[in-house]
């Protein structure tokens, strides 16, 4: 008998002191972290997308962490411990076979473009091998009053009525657009800056005032065609041919043929709304631009796009930009 | 500690070569009269252990089905699109299918078998047996209907299952460590055989383990992550590798007819594993905001492990040692040799995987997933498989049969050679794609062959399980083979 309490007693008290020590102890304390400057609990619609997102697993594929490392500089400034008070169950993930999604409100924030991703992800990213979610859209013959269909592609809608997201799909959304990064206090911004869309570097893009000085560098093609397809594509689409009905055609746009880049690179600078473009009238905005992005990056995309898919746009420079910046909206 | 444990005791070790002829358990079934009490006890083990290996083999069947389906996903991600077949809620219930169906019921047949062999006495309770039985399956029934229905915990690995359900597995463990231990105590050897340290202490750790997880109090925010990174991990390595390497320390000496190499040594690492291993789950979460300090921790010991594991597969080595040979006619000693190399590759590489700068390029990418397959599935699952057509056929006195045995082993290791390598070229790749900071677009483009490797594995390894069905079937109900040369070299070598 005492050798049985030596073995399996003797081992299961060493075990539990060190699950205690190991699991309960930093658990009791981590739990107290307070929460970081600007971080604020969930809207009770956000909350329940929150449950709609655990319920089907987004984590499995997408993470919610940012770590201090360059390559997650893309993904926002690298987590702090303040920014997951109000997160549980924690959703930090463990893999990321979809971007991390710390910040995803602030990088995505139109919801036409999420509602068309989340119905079918191969309607606006065509490599992508998310799972649809269509089923949290009926599809009806007329709207209700009030509700806007999503603009989905022919090729994704149902061949009879209109797609109206769900009760689950609302909320999904009002929790994805309010996954956006509270801004760190100065001090700590300073060394771990935020970086919300993506420069062609992947580094954050610092704000008008770095970018403004160095302006009147080249055109950098490279360059061009990366910042493009990091802020730009996912509604205008690799080949400049936008998504019909929700996202315009970038190909043979007006604006980005015009002589006069005027228009070109105040949509890019200031977003858009309910302008007609090209004959079809589109339901959502176009997002702004200008605060996230340099003169000089608007400036590369903005030829990117005058030169490409046959376009013949005269190329703009930083300082147009700069001055249209100055103009102010 | 008394270090020569049951080899030269008076306690007979389960195969002590001079002694298996008179009382080695494979004789029991053979030799002359028992007497009709012993004959009904032996029985009745020997259906315990039949149920819960059929069990598992369900379960097995079940959850790499679900693995299958999700594979083919990563290609064809409209397959199967609805709720109930969305991939965020079959991928748990892949995990938790095999880790809680497959893996824990067929080792828990397994450590009783071992544990009433090796003690030369009967099961304290066959009836808590049969409960554990039902136990565990309805957890894991309840368990996988939640998840499909959207019933999760949270997105937390290997403990999604709302926490009414992982109560009924928690009582499954405690009948179990209850049942376990009552039968270690009406031992008739005086020594406690090595092998039921690792099954008993797995059984009572993983009680704590699971207990932890479930109380609420310290688990919001961060602090969740902290039990996460503690759980996560605990739960693999305190209870499937004990388990496992408890069985391979009866089944090898059973199987080649001579004893451990080193019964110290494995005392040894028995100790070195209980105190590093819990240390180190903190390692999930590098460059996380857990505290640096708990990440530095979990790095150090993950080194530490390299202690126990390296000593732990030394001993079965060793044990195999100048017998090789062998392994051209007993498939039983091949899985069990994979199985080894498999604890001592997987644990290895979870080592070099934690240092920070290989985790900023493999972390988060499939690298991890090769990883959990080359340890879960290398490892574990073949040295369950091993224990199985080792001990199995002593218990029922039926065998499979040779080609049975092939086709279970040879697509079940080429296909999981091509599962991990792919995933672990991929999952470098993915890693690297990041690092050049290319959009991430491209790390899913990039991953798409990959993908199709692993489920061309992963179809090699499902389709071998059906064979494992057959063997199983053969070795409880079905038509036994003629007993395998294995047995038979055995009793030569006696
Ligand atoms: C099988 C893995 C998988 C699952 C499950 C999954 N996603 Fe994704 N997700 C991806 C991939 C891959 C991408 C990148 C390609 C794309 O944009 O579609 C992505 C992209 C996204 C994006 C765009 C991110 C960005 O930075 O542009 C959002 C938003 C998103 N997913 C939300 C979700 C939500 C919400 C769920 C659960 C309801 C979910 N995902 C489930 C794989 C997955
Ligand atoms: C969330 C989706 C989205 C993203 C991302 C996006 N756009 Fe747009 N863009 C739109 C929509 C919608 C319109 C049409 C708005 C309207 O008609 O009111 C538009 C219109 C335009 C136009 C045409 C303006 C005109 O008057 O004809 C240009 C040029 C343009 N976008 C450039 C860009 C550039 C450059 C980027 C990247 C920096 C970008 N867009 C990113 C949705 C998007």
């Amino acid at each position: 008998m005492n050798k049985l309490l030596l073995i399996a007693g003797g081992s299961t008290l060493v075990y539990g002191g060190i699950a205690i020590l190991m699991g309960v102890l930093p658990g009791i304390t981590l739990s107290q972290t307070p929460a970081g400057p600007g971080v604020k609990p969930l809207t009770a619609i956000e909350a329940e997308g929150r449950a709609v997102y655990v319920a089907n697993g987004c984590s499995y594929c997408h993470t919610q962490q940012v770590r201090p490392l360059s390559q997650d500089k893309v993904f926002g400034r690298p987590s702090a411990p303040g920014d997951f008070a109000y997160q549980t169950p924690e959703l930090l993930g463990s893999e990321r076979t979809g971007p991390d999604l710390t910040n995803v409100g602030a990088r995505q924030p139109s919801p036409v473009w999420q509602y068309i991703h989340l119905y079918n992800p191969r309607a606006v990213v065509p490599a992508s091998i998310m799972p649809s979610f269509s089923w949290m859209f009926d599809v009806v013959d007329k709207a209700p009053a009030g509700v806007t269909p999503v603009p989905l592609p022919k090729a994704y809608a149902p061949a009879h009525g209109v797609v109206v997201p769900k009760r689950e799909a609302q909320a999904l959304l009002a929790y994805l657009l309010s996954l956006k990064q509270a801004p760190l206090p100065t001090a700590q911004a300073a060394a771990a800056p935020s970086g919300q869309p993506m420069a062609a570097t992947g580094k954050p893009a610092h704000a008008p005032a770095v970018a403004a000085a160095p302006a009147g560098s080249a055109y950098d093609a490279a360059k061009g065609e990366q910042l493009f397809s990091a802020n730009c594509s996912a509604c205008h689409q690799a080949t400049g041919e936008g998504v019909p009905e929700a996202f315009p055609p970038l190909k043979g746009n007006a604006a980005v043929n015009d002589a006069d880049p005027t228009q070109h690179i105040r949509t890019v600078l200031y977003g858009l709304e309910n302008v007609v473009v090209g004959g079809v009238k589109y339901e959502s905005p176009m997002p702004e631009f200008g605060s996230m992005l340099s003169d000089d990056d608007i400036a590369n995309i903005i030829d990117y796009e005058r030169s490409s898919w046959g376009n013949h746009g005269k190329p703009v420079t930083a300082q147009q930009v700069a001055a249209e910046r100055a103009k102010g909206k | 500690m008394h270090v020569s444990g049951g080899i030269h005791g008076d306690a007979l070790p389960p195969a002590q070569p001079a002694e298996v002829k008179k009382t080695g358990p494979a004789m029991e079934m053979a030799t002359a009269h028992p007497s009709s009490a012993a004959r009904r006890d032996d029985q009745a083990l020997a259906r315990v252990f039949s149920a819960y290996t059929i069990c598992s083999v369900a379960w097995l069947l079940f959850a790499t089905f679900i693995g299958i389906v999700l594979a083919y996903k990563f290609g064809a991600p409209d397959f199967g699109s609805g709720a109930w077949l969305t991939f965020g809620r079959l991928r748990p219930i892949h995990t938790n299918a095999t880790f809680y169906g497959w893996a824990s019921i067929a080792l828990v047949g397994l450590a009783y078998y071992i544990a009433v062999r090796s003690c030369r006495t009967t099961l304290y309770s066959t009836r808590l047996a049969w409960v554990g039985l039902w136990l565990f399956n309805l957890a894991a029934i309840a368990g996988t209907i939640a998840l499909d229905l959207g019933y999760s915990a949270g997105d937390l690995e290997y403990r999604e299952w709302p926490w009414p359900i992982r109560l009924i597995f928690l009582a499954a463990l405690g009948v179990t460590a209850w049942n376990l231990v009552a039968t270690v105590a009406r031992r008739t050897t005086d020594d406690i055989y090595l092998s039921n340290w690792y099954t008993m202490g797995g059984v009572l750790w993983t009680c704590i383990i699971a207990i932890v997880a479930i109380l609420p109090w310290y688990q919001y925010g961060l602090g969740q992550v902290s039990v996460s990174g503690f759980y996560m991990h605990n739960a693999v390595g305190m209870w499937f590798t004990p388990l496992a390497l408890g069985m391979f320390y009866y089944a090898l000496p059973k199987l080649l007819n001579r004893p451990i190499y080193s019964y110290a040594l494995g005392v040894f690492a028995f100790w070195t594993n209980l105190v590093f291993y819990p240390i180190i789950g903190a390692h999930h979460f590098l460059f996380s905001p857990l505290p640096w300090w708990l990440q530095t921790t979990a790095i150090v010991f993950s080194v530490a492990m390299l202690v126990p594991v390296l000593g732990g597969s030394a001993n079965f080595l060793l044990t195999m040692r100048g017998r090789f040979g062998e392994l051209r006619h007993s498939y039983p000693l091949a899985f069990i040799l994979v199985g080894v190399i498999g604890y001592l590759v997987g644990s290895t590489q979870g080592t070099v995987e934690a240092f920070r700068s290989l985790q900023a390029v493999w972390h988060l990418t499939n690298f991890t997933v090769g990883h959990s397959h080359l340890t879960m599935y290398g490892f574990v699952t073949f040295a369950i498989w091993g224990g199985v057509y080792a001990l199995l056929p002593a218990a029922t006195d039926k065998y499979p049969g040779q080609i049975g045995l092939a086709l279970h082993f040879w697509p079940a290791l080429v296909g999981s050679f091509i599962y991990v390598i792919s995933l672990s070229i991929g999952g470098t790749i993915q890693g690297l794609d990041w690092v050049r900071e290319l959009p991430f677009i491209q790390s899913v483009v990039d991953m798409q062959p990959f993908y199709v490797w692993r489920g061309v594995g992963g179809s090699l390894m499902f389709l071998s399980h059906f064979a494992f069905a057959w063997n199983v079937w053969r070795m409880t109900f079905g038509h036994s083979a003629r007993p395998m040369a294995l047995v038979a070299a055995a009793e030569e070598a006696a």
